[in-house]
């Protein structure tokens, strides 16, 4: 609770600094992801162009991804393998990671070829990678998971690859529940909080503009890169 | 008639799986199809024009 200033004193008076623990994760929230960046009113006109739609799509493709694999994992293996609605959740599920995958590579290629590392964009392109190298041994997993010979034979000939690295002791790609451990919780949480951080970065430092325009921007000095409101913007 | 049996009769799986051989690569044709769709549509979206983007940058001007 803020204390109300003494009667006389000067209202223009800063306030005191708070001591909670809560003020001073929010005030370094707000000032690392200000609401008016996280959120913007528009994007700078540059993004209209069907190469910068990949990044969302495979954000939605993930999220079907997500929902149909908790589904599969609340109703279990003999429900996707012999009833109906449980063959048409797992081709759901199966299906929007072969879409997640070919959205992301197509994005990851859009943004190489853009160079999209560049005007401070480091940590955004490194976070992208990240999860393009944590989302393959997910969908591995996943393919370990499904309780039928294309697992069993994915896993027996998987393991002397595995083993061969020295990581076969600590994920043995026989052990089912393991596999299935590493599949419905640890991966995808990886994968979630990385996307959602690559996400924040982005908004952070503004989507990565064409070289013309970056250049041209260089040029009169106001290539600061991010999606600042102005001329460009639109809604 | 069931549809998968239907499919069954166009696309007969009942065979090992074609593939590419070329050096030390070695990839199966469906694979070589997705990436061949990737290139495609990595270049249509490239080149298409984006709905609305000329208006958005004359407005912009």
């Amino acid at each position: 609770m803020s204390a109300a200033p003494p009667a006389g004193g000067s209202p223009a008076a800063p306030p005191a600094p708070s001591h909670s623990w809560t003020v001073k994760v929010r005030e370094a929230a707000v000032e690392a992801l200000p609401p008016e960046t996280v959120l913007p009113d528009g994007q700078p006109t540059y993004v209209a162009s069907w190469i910068y739609l990949f990044g969302v799509a495979s954000i939605a493709s993930l999220i079907v991804t997500v929902v149909s694999g908790s589904i599969l994992a609340v109703k279990g293996p003999n429900w996707w393998h012999q009833t109906g609605p449980g063959h048409f959740f797992n081709s759901i599920h199966l299906w929007s990671v072969e879409l997640f995958f070919f959205v992301m590579v197509v994005h990851l290629w859009g943004k190489y070829w853009m160079a999209a590392w560049r005007g401070g964009r480091m940590r955004v392109w490194v976070t992208g990678a990240i999860v393009f190298l944590v989302a393959v041994p997910t969908a591995f997993t996943g393919y370990l998971s499904q309780q039928n010979f294309d697992s069993q034979w994915i896993s027996t000939q998987s393991k002397d690859a595995i083993n061969s690295t020295g990581l076969g002791s600590f994920f043995n790609v026989l052990n089912f529940g393991q596999m299935y451990g590493w599949h419905v919780l640890l991966l995808p949480v990886a994968v979630i909080i990385l996307v959602a951080a690559h996400v924040l970065l982005v908004r952070n430092h503004g989507v990565v503009p064409p070289f013309e325009l970056h250049e041209r921007r260089e040029l009169a000095g106001t290539g600061d890169g991010r999606a600042a409101p102005g001329p460009e913007a639109h809604s | 008639m069931d549809s998968a049996v239907v499919l069954a009769a166009v696309f007969n799986l009942n065979h090992p799986a074609h593939t590419v051989d070329w050096h030390f690569i070695h990839l199966s044709v469906a694979n070589v199809v997705v990436i061949g769709v990737m290139f495609i549509v990595f270049f249509l979206a490239i080149l298409l024009p984006f709905p609305g983007a000329a208006k958005r940058r004359r407005g912009s001007s």
